[in-house]
């Protein structure tokens, strides 16, 4: 069944915030083979102007995917997880992210298009900290693969 | 740095794992089946364990960190995911071989850097752009 496009621009914001973790940014950067002193080493990031270390750049999907799991599965929404495939993927930074940074994201439904009788949904995920300011942005294209 | 249209950047060989995409799976928290299980992996009509998208965009955009050698530059990344990487259950795993081209240098100094990934002779990402601060 293909998806409402009525659910364009609806937005959900994560009721909990995500606090970066230390040991996290390590193992995600060892995970994906980011060597950098800066993703590793806090002194390394601190002589660098950093507060802490930095978390590689692939690194804001740990927060946002499930962000945007809870809202595309909403029932209103009605993506089924088990058909989707991730398409896109787009990653815009305002400032690196760093460890103890504690981050909330906003999930917007940006578009639901129907190509060859797969859905394929937008979904945008702004990231704010604790102070407010927006600290980068990331896009995700699903396709649900048809049924 | 000031960057020139044409400059290649060195390239990247990596060998994906079962044991890597454990890894990954447990870093990201991304636990979706298709990644550890073959036997769900067939069942929805794939040639295999295929690596996290994920995993291999992570991967890629090392052509630029390791080349600027400061991850922080990088402040746009974006990949289409065109063709699945499988993943064998055995001690060579999976071959994919990333590059990069300055393609273009912006007003204020900033590049464009487009990505290439290749696996098993075919390319895995399209699209692949990345934007890095002077």
């Amino acid at each position: 069944m293909a998806l409402d496009p009525a659910n364009v621009g609806r937005e959900f914001t994560s009721d909990r915030s995500y606090l970066v973790g230390r040991e996290r940014v390590r193992e995600f950067a060892t995970a994906t083979g980011e060597t950098s002193p800066l993703c590793h080493d806090v002194d390394a990031a601190r002589a660098a102007g950093y507060a802490d270390i930095v978390a590689p750049t692939t690194f804001p999907i740990v927060i946002t995917l499930n962000a945007m799991g809870a809202a595309v599965t909403d029932p209103s929404v009605g993506v089924d997880w088990s058909r989707v495939v991730h398409g896109d993927q787009r990653f815009h930074y305002e400032r690196p992210i760093v460890a103890g940074d504690e981050l909330t994201v906003r999930t917007v439904i940006e578009s639901i298009k129907t190509l060859a009788g797969n859905d394929m949904v937008t979904l945008r995920g702004d990231l704010y900290d604790a102070t407010g300011a927006c600290v980068g942005s990331t896009w995700t294209a699903l396709v649900q693969r048809g049924a | 740095m000031a960057y020139v249209v044409g400059t290649t950047l060195p390239t990247l060989t990596v060998r994906l794992t079962r044991a890597d995409l454990v890894r990954y799976a447990g870093a990201s928290g991304d636990f979706n089946v298709i990644h550890w299980s073959e036997r769900t992996a067939l069942a929805v009509g794939l040639p295999g364990v295929i690596a996290h998208g994920m995993l291999t965009m992570g991967h890629a955009i090392r052509v630029v960190t390791e080349w600027t050698g400061d991850p922080t530059k990088v402040v746009d990344y974006q990949v289409r995911f065109t063709r699945p990487v499988v993943v064998p259950d055995d001690d060579l795993g999976a071959e994919v071989t990333f590059g990069g081209t300055v393609t273009s240098v912006l007003d204020d100094g900033s590049a464009v850097i487009t990505l290439t990934a290749v696996f098993d002779g075919a390319s895995v990402l399209a699209k692949a752009l990345v934007t890095v601060k002077p």
